[in-house]
């Protein structure tokens, strides 16, 4: 069983994002760790990308604070390590960037690096099935997880990328890009559903969701809960004291979903 | 695994997010059927002879030639069709392909306003919705396009992420597209980003090269020995070499802008200074840095200040077939005034790029060589902005 795996078993699983180096790599580090503490299944962290075209507003404004701060690829990694091995955290990790960010590192670099330092997979959402090959057969190579997207414009490719996906899927709940929502129109129940006739693989639902409410109904239509805005707004809100806000909530959140 | 599709070489693909898969998808099978669709092109033909004024003059620079003494000069006039630039051959083949699709709305990113001009009036003739992205500083720097795109019945919307200009422009329009598709067709203006977008683009757009070989032939007997063009994203570049591409002794020139030098960081030569990515759907050349983030370019034009190149030329310069030269802002400049004062012709500041370079050609080669430079559009637009640069105090 992969690492991935582990995060869904028994269990529906809670996903935090956060974006590394915002406000500093520190406080990234910290928040990690808390959300660990509080109960988080796995963990997507955002390697910054200059111009992130999947993202809301909160998401697009944290990168371009974490890249002003400093925040490059080589540090990432070494803050990951730190969190291995100094820190003692546990939880299965992945990485959320844009192709150009592993593409200009060097695909086998990257999943080296990754790999070494404790990463289980990573989700790069300007590469499509069709595209995936360049990266998929590296990552395999380094036994991480490519993770496959679904979105409700998906349709006819479901059945395709489901069959081949690894890790988990993704499944983006609406039409747009990421960002906090105050209602969620798309019927998640049928997308899941057509996405679990083909897959192996648990599936967790994101883009959106920001409260307890609407992670407990989407955690009762999929296999776990993604959430990325309503984290990082506490990470603008907050900057460097943000790590007990984010504790706070990923513990409010952990609790919604494993009331299912 | 499925393959990947619109390769030009090892650029091009659709490297976009999942939930615009099926909408470009649908566009390439759209495309597939109307592009040799005897009544979509009689259509498109029609549109471009009596309303955007077609075919474009190809006019002997005599002047020029004289002046400078060495090969003989041609200008492709995309300055005199309706709008004012070659964008409108693009935006009618589109328009009307979305119209053929079902789409009620287009959505367009613009640099200097050419593009997002050529949209609105392809909207409004087709009695269509309008929305143009802009970056902020562009809306600045190109304050009457906004005013004329309105007056076309469009919303301008500034876009204030990232450097606030082209390529945000370009992002803010992929995040729009993605969050309302039914509708909504992404007329896309250059020849860049997922297939099939590159390709379509490329098709309207030479236009400009089957027109220009079939004047050429007709003046001088012969093909020409150089065809220069400006290039940002490329479609007016690939516009005028389409139709030489299979004839090795015509040399294609690609002038891209080198703003204050490629030997400095304000610079958007993207084949000279830039290195093979992934970005805005494509895999092609980029301005970055070592990490892979897209760099921030500057040109003082802002329809060139993009930092990238579309897939096909990048694979022209791969394969040598094209030539990609870098031209400073101080040129450009230089041929802006050089072409008004001597023909009687102003520019576009982007396309002063492609005359600058031909100013340093055309005297080093003998008179019985023949070059055609595509003058992409016209320089009202630029005229406030040029006097500025020469110190005098004119807004718009």
């Amino acid at each position: 069983m992969s690492n991935i795996a582990s995060a869904f078993e028994n269990k529906k699983a809670f996903i935090p994002f956060i974006t590394c180096g915002d406000p500093d790599l520190a406080t990234t580090e910290e928040c990690v760790v808390r959300m660990e503490k509080a109960g988080a299944s796995l963990i997507e962290l955002g390697i910054p990308f200059s111009d992130p075209t999947a993202e809301g507003p909160v998401i697009q404004a944290a990168s371009i604070r974490a890249l002003k701060a400093g925040a490059t690829t080589d540090k990432i990694f070494e803050m990951v390590s730190r969190l291995r091995e100094v820190r003692g955290v546990k939880v299965p990790m992945v990485f959320m960037t844009y192709a150009n960010v592993v593409f200009s590192y060097g695909a086998e670099r990257f999943c080296e690096k990754a790999k070494a330092c404790g990463i289980s997979g990573c989700i790069l959402p300007d590469v499509p099935y069709e595209e995936k090959g360049e990266f998929a057969d590296v990552f395999a190579k380094y036994d991480m997880d490519l993770i496959s997207l679904v979105s409700p414009a998906s349709e006819d490719r479901i059945r395709m990328i489901s069959a081949e996906a690894t890790g988990f899927i993704y499944v983006v709940s609406s039409l747009g890009v990421t960002g906090v929502r105050s209602s969620i129109t798309t019927d998640i129940h049928a997308l899941c559903a057509k996405v679990k006739e083909s897959s192996k693989v648990p599936c967790a639902v994101g883009f959106g969701i920001s409260t307890p409410e609407q992670a407990k109904t989407m955690a009762g239509e999929s296999d776990g809960v993604i959430v990325g805005s309503a984290i990082v707004k506490l990470l603008a809100q907050y900057g460097k004291d943000a790590p007990d806000h984010v504790e706070e909530y990923v513990r409010s959140m952990v609790s919604a979903v494993s009331s299912i | 695994m499925a393959d990947s599709k619109g390769r030009f070489g090892i650029h091009g693909g659709q490297y976009i997010p999942e939930t615009l898969m099926n909408a470009v998808n649908e566009l390439e099978q759209a495309y597939n059927h109307y592009k040799d669709d005897p009544e979509f092109n009689r259509e498109l033909t029609y549109l471009y002879d009596e309303y955007a004024g077609r075919p474009s003059r190809l006019y002997y620079a005599e002047k020029m030639t004289k002046d400078l003494g060495g090969a003989k000069i041609y200008l492709k006039r995309e300055d005199l069709n309706h709008t004012g630039s070659h964008k409108i051959n693009n935006v009618l083949g589109q328009a009307l392909l979305a119209k053929k699709m079902g789409k009620t709305r287009l959505i367009a990113e613009t640099g200097a306003g050419q593009h997002g001009v050529a949209t609105a009036t392809a909207a409004a003739l087709m009695g269509m919705e309008c929305v143009v992205f802009m970056g902020k500083v562009d809306t600045e720097r190109q304050a009457l396009n906004v005013y004329r795109m309105k007056l076309l019945g469009a919303s301008v919307v500034p876009v204030e992420d990232g450097t606030a200009t082209l390529k945000d422009a370009v992002s803010a329009t992929m995040r729009e597209w993605a969050s309302r598709i039914d509708d909504t067709h992404y007329c896309l203006g250059s020849v860049m980003g997922p297939h099939p977008f590159p390709t379509i683009v490329r098709d309207f757009q030479a236009v400009i090269s089957r027109e220009s070989r079939a004047q050429i032939l007709e003046k001088e007997g012969r093909l020409p020995d150089y065809v220069l063009a400006c290039c940002g994203g490329g479609s007016n570049a690939i516009g005028s070499f389409y139709h030489y591409i299979n004839d090795p002794d015509v040399k294609l020139i690609g002038c891209e802008a080198a703003g204050r030098g490629i030997d400095t960081f304000e610079t958007a030569a993207t084949i000279n200074t830039g290195k093979l990515g992934i970005f805005h759907g494509m895999k092609s050349y980029f301005c970055q840095n070592e990490y892979g983030q897209i760099a921030p370019v500057y040109s003082i034009s802002a329809g060139l200040d993009y930092p990238g190149i579309g897939p096909e030329h990048a694979m022209l310069h791969d394969t040598g077939r094209a030539q990609y030269v870098a031209v400073t802002d101080d040129e450009a400049v230089d041929a802006f005034e050089y072409l008004s004062k001597t023909e009687g012709v102003i520019p576009a500041i982007e396309s002063a790029h492609a005359v600058a370079h031909a100013m340093k050609l055309a005297p080093t080669l003998p008179k019985d060589k023949i070059i055609i430079i595509t003058i992409s559009g016209r320089g009202d637009k630029d005229v406030a902005a040029i006097a500025r640069y020469r110190g005098e105090n004119i807004y718009e």
